[in-house]
């Protein structure tokens, strides 16, 4: 009876389609491999002709130069305060709205969940000129709190963090309510305690984010030592390929990209149910 | 005591406080300034000057911006299909619980988590002219290679292969997840029936996950509408405008230009086209979840 070893794996994929999928995940790693063999050849070398790739010698010099070069390293570290400072602060400003928005009566409460649900159909286009006009206002523009600001105002974190206080029993409040905790108390001890891997899963989003954002910090940071390093990337991109060489090019990106890819090796788990619970909610 | 913890109090809201002055300063006054901003002449010296629809009329009639519209919408009909597609494919390939499906799986999603930056920079390195892998590839294959990024018809192309390398793990993780939650006897049924897998994939994988599918479709339709960086640096919109897209129309005409009333206009436009969109989405997943229940 064949029928009863069955498997709904078996009927759903099999080994062909898995080895196909295989060879697209070669194609997809192509680019990032010749990247990084770029990034370990000397640029002299790459001028003759980039099959030299292919072949020793292999060199950490490229690397070597970015760390000396210290506008490099200090787009890294704007980059790192922009994330850092937008990571706590949209953590702090959600879990706290998060909390009321599930947890407490006050007046008008739906009223303002439905407005801030409405927040999370706003494109960044339809705010960005605005925003920046009223930056130009408060002189903000090359800072790093007017770098912070602007995505602090995302719902996604709100929406989030209501549905994980939503998901905690009540019992937990009210056991503290009888030893007669204020409403503070039993937010900051009783229950965020509890929220800790959503904090996890939408810290570690928010700092995705604020570490890839573009657009923003784009026409806010004009000056180059306020430059994030997405930007200053995009910077040295203008004189492609002409002045710095191929290899110092290629050791950029890969330079660039070790914080999230770290981030994304450790917390892969979160990172795929905040990406696709905010796409599907 | 629980009574007095459920009543409704003012002093509760002052949770929401923090959250909602940022929400109102930095989302709500910018939208509704942004309106009055595109129903306006700017001078970038400050004052404003009241022209009613003009700006519409002028974005509306611009040959650029018609250019830009048509560039997007051949954008999203291409790379949202391939998409939706290929992220299908991939998730019924590697919808398994083996070490090998769990690698590719993390592989594809990956370049997900990567800037625009990187994103681009890996591609121009990839595609430029003589050097680049693609390059290599046609030489070695005997073709004539091609100025990927500089050819009219190619670049918009080349944009849109490096944004379905960027963005193809999303589509994937969802419908993945729709996947896993079909319900196992219906398999059983199919197995006891002998089905081919032809049939088990038409009658039943497929037909469970339509919703997700339109989901999955919807939400790249939103987020492809808003192309900007890929194309602002590897092409710069060109050659000759044929592969800018309306989000960079929008920020070359306010912050290159500094026609601020104009851009602004351009951009309620496709914030209107977004919000259509968005709304679909919210009215799809509504039903999913009727469905679902």
């Amino acid at each position: 009876m064949k029928a009863f070893n069955y498997s709904p794996e078996h009927l759903t994929s099999n080994r062909q389609l898995f080895w196909i999928a295989a060879v697209l995940g070669v194609i997809m790693m192509a680019p990032v491999a010749w990247i990084i063999g770029l990034s370990l050849k000397d640029n002299a070398e790459l001028l003759r002709g980039t099959e030299a790739v292919f072949s020793f010698p292999y060199t950490l010099l490229n690397y070597a130069n970015i760390l000396e070069s210290s506008s490099v390293f200090g787009w890294f570290m704007n980059s790192m305060i922009v994330a850092v400072g937008q990571t706590v602060g949209v953590l702090l400003l959600s879990s706290l709205a998060g909390y009321a928005f599930a947890r407490l009566e006050f007046p008008f409460r739906k009223t303002l969940f439905i407005i801030v649900l409405f927040g999370l159909a706003v494109p960044e286009q339809a705010v960005i000129i605005a925003r920046h006009q009223m930056f130009n206002w408060f002189d903000l523009h090359n800072t790093h709190i007017g770098l912070i600001l602007p995505n602090l105002s995302s719902a996604f974190g709100v929406f989030l963090m209501t549905q994980f206080f939503r998901a905690i029993p009540k019992e937990i409040d009210e056991a503290a309510m009888l030893d007669n905790a204020s409403t503070f108390r039993i937010f900051w001890k009783v229950l965020l305690p509890l929220t800790l891997p959503a904090q996890a899963t939408l810290g570690i989003f928010t700092f995705l984010q604020a570490w890839n954002d573009y657009w923003w910090p784009l026409i806010s940071a004009t000056k180059s030592d306020m430059y994030t390093l997405t930007i200053g990337i995009a910077s040295s991109q203008t004189n492609f390929a002409q002045s710095e060489g191929l290899g110092f090019l290629g050791a950029q990106a890969v330079f660039a990209s070790l914080p999230v890819v770290i981030v994304y090796i450790f917390f892969q788990r979160h990172i795929v149910t905040a990406v696709s619970g905010g796409a599907v909610k | 005591m629980a009574e007095s913890y459920r009543r409704s109090r003012w002093t509760n809201g002052l949770f929401v406080v923090p959250y909602l002055s940022v929400f109102l300063t930095l989302l709500v006054f910018p939208l509704g300034w942004g309106i009055w901003l595109s129903l306006n002449k700017v001078d970038l010296f400050g004052g404003e000057r009241f022209i009613g629809l003009k700006n519409y009329a002028r974005v509306l009639s611009d040959p650029i911006f018609g250019q830009a519209v048509k560039n997007t919408l051949i954008f999203v009909g291409v790379s949202v299909p391939t998409l939706v597609i290929l992220g299908l494919f991939l998730a019924l390939a590697l919808n398994k619980t083996s070490k090998g499906s769990s690698f590719l799986r993390g592989l594809f999603f990956a370049s997900s988590i990567l800037s625009v930056t990187i994103v681009t920079l890996i591609w121009r390195i990839v595609f430029i002219p003589n050097d680049g892998l693609m390059s290599l590839i046609f030489e070695f294959f005997g073709w004539q290679p091609i100025g990927f990024l500089s050819t009219t018809g190619w670049s918009l192309f080349s944009v849109g292969v490096a944004t379905v390398w960027w963005c193809i793990g999303l589509p994937m993780m969802l419908f993945l997840a729709a996947l896993q939650q079909i319900p196992k006897d219906l398999y059983e049924a199919a197995a006891l029936d002998n089905a081919s897998r032809w049939r088990v994939l038409t009658r039943i994988t497929l037909p469970s996950i339509k919703s997700t599918i339109m989901l999955v479709a919807i939400i790249q339709v939103v987020m492809q509408f808003q192309l900007f960086g890929q194309a602002q640096l590897m092409t710069n919109g060109g050659p000759a405008g044929s592969s800018r897209p309306i989000v960079m129309y929008i920020y070359e005409v306010g912050f290159l230009r500094w026609d601020i009333g104009l851009g602004a206009a351009a951009s309620q436009i496709l914030f209107l086209i977004i919000l259509c969109a968005a709304m679909l989405q919210y009215w799809v997943s509504t039903r999913k979840e009727e469905v679902d229940a």
